[in-house]
């Protein structure tokens, strides 16, 4: 054990932290040596968020000591650890959606380097090498509030990266992420060590995990349940650690045979976007769509909700014509859309619970015009238990949730309005092991109910877990249409990349 | 980059409140061919400083995610009562240390609002709503509700002071005042606090993401207080220069103005969310509300119009943009 050597950057000891009426954090011990990379696992709600938070200064610990760089911090904020160089890329970005690209990036590096006034030609050097770093191309200028997802949270990794840190902490920093980035982003952490960087990483991506960290820490109900070098882990018995169970491989579904067409999309097409975009989805077949960023898929899955009008193309429910670009319309036609950035697009994060997921359905319980507000409740919190949401009571406020729970949450309002045709952006985006796997079964149970569902996703195994037809996309069009049960998961990584 | 225009040059609120006002300009000037000369010109200007003034402070204030409802009562008290100060104990004084004065209590008294929420983190709209009354009420029974036009009479030499002056061909008599100098100087102080200082950014970054702001170590609590000092000082500049040209110390003026600056802001493209707003927008949404209040009767619009007129502006004014942003957002994909 490392835990009393004096060279360790942070090393806390017996950190408990209590919000009103929950323990977070109970009793844990966590070190981090110069140049390690140490990965911390656990469920949605066992802590990690929470002990980031605490390392990083945003929030005090209830009890227990902190030493970093082996000086001990009885007062610590957010200032005094970026000094020390400690840098957070937050789960949910902590981005500024006013600002430009640049001065996102720029801002917390400018602030260490106690910079009085402010330089727009520095701003933007700072930005770009940054962004060189990782190899990718965003314009400087641009609002953060106008980029997609996956830029975002580029923009957020590379303002970790743009200052002198000595310990680079990073909150699921791949959710909104592909592959390719991905492996850029373990290239990138592979050399920071090599520079005496230490990485925390907390990912639910568990073979990303392993591959670029050192040492493994799981966290079970806020405690620390087990550690130890990265390869005494695979990713079984790290999901064992995990949920203290074990989750059994989904058997992909059975095809429905004979089943009605549900939807027809035919020739839609968007300039720079994408084009000729056709399929059918039957009644009770998941149909996914892969692609790489940039290929479409998002473009694509927001069109048939109406959030993107296109130029040319028809949509039909059940043979009748849904007027494209119209959310309305499609809400009406009963499609159902639950977009990727559910946590900072999706939710009212300082009402409850009960109130996000019951907003979708107020129609339904309203009683010439006054609303039932009990049937309302049930039927609300009953989605809460399928989804096994973790909170106090339903009346708790949506912000005091961990992120992976703020996501199931999100789930919860969409299916309950019970949808003809659902659309899945990322269904399980930033859901921990055990927890995927139910949803992957929920998807399959409101497939068998006569639901046509459609999962965009670059997970490939969920795909293979959930679809009946995966369709491919790349430069904006369809290039594959395959048979979810005949193609495994190595044919289907090398038809998205080449 | 291309050229030097901005990309969301057709997006932006800038653009078409400059759009209404040229088309008001001619407008006015075909049905009322002496509309377009200096004189109307000085006279635009000179109503434009004590409300470009209190509007400079009162976009900042919407650009920290705040709304401040309160500065009129603050300008109004720091004049008065430095007035009365003066009146008692040296009449004599020159007139920058009047000002002084009146712009330490303006700021004293933002610095009470700045208390109450930066560090104890109450609601901007819910202190400032408490405060307008407080401080009227404070004035109104403790330093006085008489009109006073015997002003100290360095107070009354700022007001004579110009810049330039002169009569035109057809006899029309023009002037503009110091005061206009200190618009200027306002302008020019809060260009630079918000383009060229961390503090200024920070009010940005702060009015973006409180919780964002917090998380990379910016001073939240501090910002936000030096947000409402320098509006309270903004108002006590606005005040005493009021008092000054209009040469008389009226404890009931102003108050009631707060929701026109309001609404010169916001047409000037600052949001109501915070982290957004410009002082090109904001002295142009002022240009507007001025002319407006002053020369619709030029194109044959009745003055019991004016506030109509005004709302249909801030309806178009900032509705319009942010149909065109959505649309372009949606176009965009
Ligand atoms: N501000 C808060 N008020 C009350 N409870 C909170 C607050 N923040 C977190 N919690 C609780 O603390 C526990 C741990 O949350 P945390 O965010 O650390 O989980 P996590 O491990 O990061 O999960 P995820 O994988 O879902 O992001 C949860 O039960 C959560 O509900
Ligand atoms: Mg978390």
């Amino acid at each position: 054990m490392s835990s009393d050597c004096g060279s360790a950057f942070i090393d806390l000891r017996a950190i408990t932290k209590r919000y009103a009426g929950v323990t977070a954090l109970d009793c844990v011990d966590f070190t981090v040596q110069p140049g390690e990379a140490v990965c911390l696992a656990g469920e949605n709600g066992s802590g990690k968020s929470t002990l980031i938070k605490i390392i990083s200064g945003v929030e005090p610990a209830t009890e227990g000591t902190i030493h970093i760089a082996g000086e001990e911090r009885t007062v610590l904020n957010p200032r005094i650890s970026a000094a020390a160089g400690v840098m957070v890329i937050f789960q949910d970005f902590s981005l500024f959606p006013n600002l430009s690209v640049a001065e996102n990036i720029s801002f917390a590096t400018q602030l260490s380097q106690h910079e009085r006034f402010y330089k727009s030609g520095a701003t933007r050097d700072i930005a770009r090498k940054a962004l060189d770093r990782i190899g990718v191309e965003i314009d400087l200028d641009a609002r953060v509030e106008a980029l997609p997802v996956a830029q975002k949270q580029l923009v957020a990794i590379c303002r970790a990266l743009a200052s002198q840190a000595r310990l680079i902490i990073m909150d699921e920093p791949t959710t909104a992420l592909t592959e390719k980035e991905v492996r850029r982003l373990q290239s990138i952490i592979r050399m920071l060590k090599d520079e005496g960087v230490a990485v925390i990483f907390v990912s639910h991506k568990l073979a990303e995990v392993l591959e670029v960290s050192e040492r493994v820490v799981v966290l079970r109900n806020g405690k620390k349940v087990a550690e130890g070098p990265a390869k005494d882990f695979d990713t079984q018995s790290l999901t064992y650690h995990m949920t203290g169970r074990d989750v059994p491989e989904v058997p992909p579904s059975d095809v429905t045979a004979g089943a009605e067409t549900l939807m027809q999309v035919k020739r839609l097409t968007k300039a720079d976007s994408f084009s000729d975009i056709t399929f059918d989805l039957k009644v009770g077949e998941v149909l996914g769509i892969t692609g790489l960023l940039g290929s479409g898929r998002t473009s694509v899955a927001k069109a048939l909700f109406g959030l993107v009008a296109p130029d040319e193309g028809t949509i039909a429910v059940d043979g009748k014509p849904v007027p494209t670009g119209d959310p309305q319309a499609a809400s009406q036609a009963r499609i159902g859309y639950v977009p990727e950035d559910r946590l900072t697009e999706g939710l009212f994060l300082s009402q409850s619970i009960l109130h996000n997921v019951a907003v979708g359905r107020l129609d339904t319980h309203s009683n010439r015009g006054l609303l039932d507000m009990g049937n309302l409740a049930g039927e609300a919190s009953e989605w809460l238990t399928k989804l096994k949401v973790k909170a106090p009571d339903v009346h708790a406020p949506v912000q005091s949730l961990s992120g992976g729970n703020q996501q199931r949450v999100a789930l919860a309002r969409w299916l309950s309005r019970a949808p003809r045709v659902l659309i899945l952006n990322g269904p399980s985006v930033g859901v921990d092991v055990g927890s995927k796997a139910d949803i992957h079964d929920i998807i399959r149970n409101l497939a068998t109910q006569g639901i046509g569902i459609i999962v965009i996703s670059d997970d490939l195994p969920e795909l293979l877990a959930t679809c009946h037809r995966i369709l491919v996309m790349r430069d904006g069009k369809i290039i594959d249409n395959l048979d979810g049960k005949s193609v495994t998961e190595d044919d289907l990584a090398h038809r998205l990349a080449s | 980059m291309n050229g030097w225009l901005p990309k969301d040059i057709w997006t932006r609120n800038e653009t078409l409140v400059a759009g209404v006002i040229v088309l008001f300009c001619v407008v006015a000037t075909l049905s009322d061919p002496r509309f377009f000369t200096i004189t109307t010109v000085s006279d635009l200007l000179r109503a434009s400083i004590v409300i470009g003034i209190l509007a400079v402070g009162a976009m900042l204030v919407l650009v920290s995610g705040g709304i401040d409802v309160s500065f009129t009562a603050i300008a109004v008290f720091a004049m008065y009562s430095s007035t009365v100060l003066f009146l008692a104990v040296w009449p004599e004084a020159p007139w920058p240390l009047i000002f002084a004065i009146s712009i330490v209590f303006g700021a004293i008294l933002g610095a009470i609002n700045g208390y109450f929420i930066a560090f104890l983190g109450l609601p901007t709209l819910i202190v400032t709503l408490g405060t307008l009354s407080i401080f009227r009420g404070f004035l109104l029974t403790f330093i006085g509700s008489q009109r006073i036009s015997a002003l100290p009479p360095s107070m009354r030499d700022f007001s004579r002071g110009v810049l330039a002056r002169g009569t035109t061909e057809a006899g029309n008599f023009y002037s503009i005042p110091w005061a206009a100098l200190a618009l200027l100087f306002v302008i020019i102080a809060t260009w630079f606090i918000l383009k060229k200082t961390m503090l200024g950014r920070s009010i940005y970054a702060i009015g973006g993401s409180v919780e964002s702001a917090r998380r990379i170590g910016i001073n939240v609590k501090w910002t936000q207080f030096f947000v409402y000092v320098y509006v309270g000082a903004l108002a006590g500049l606005a005040g005493i220069i009021h008092g000054s040209v209009g040469r008389m110390a009226d404890p009931f003026s102003l108050v009631g103005l707060e929701l026109s600056v309001i609404a010169a802001v916001v047409l000037g493209g600052a949001r109501l969310i915070g982290g957004y707003g410009t002082l090109t927008g904001t002295l142009l949404g002022v240009a507007l509300i001025v002319i407006v209040q002053n020369s619709l009767i030029v194109i044959g619009i009745p003055t019991t119009w004016q506030s109509v007129t005004i709302g249909i502006l801030i309806l178009l004014g900032t509705g319009v943009p942010a149909y065109r942003a959505k649309r372009a957002a949606a176009r965009a994909g």
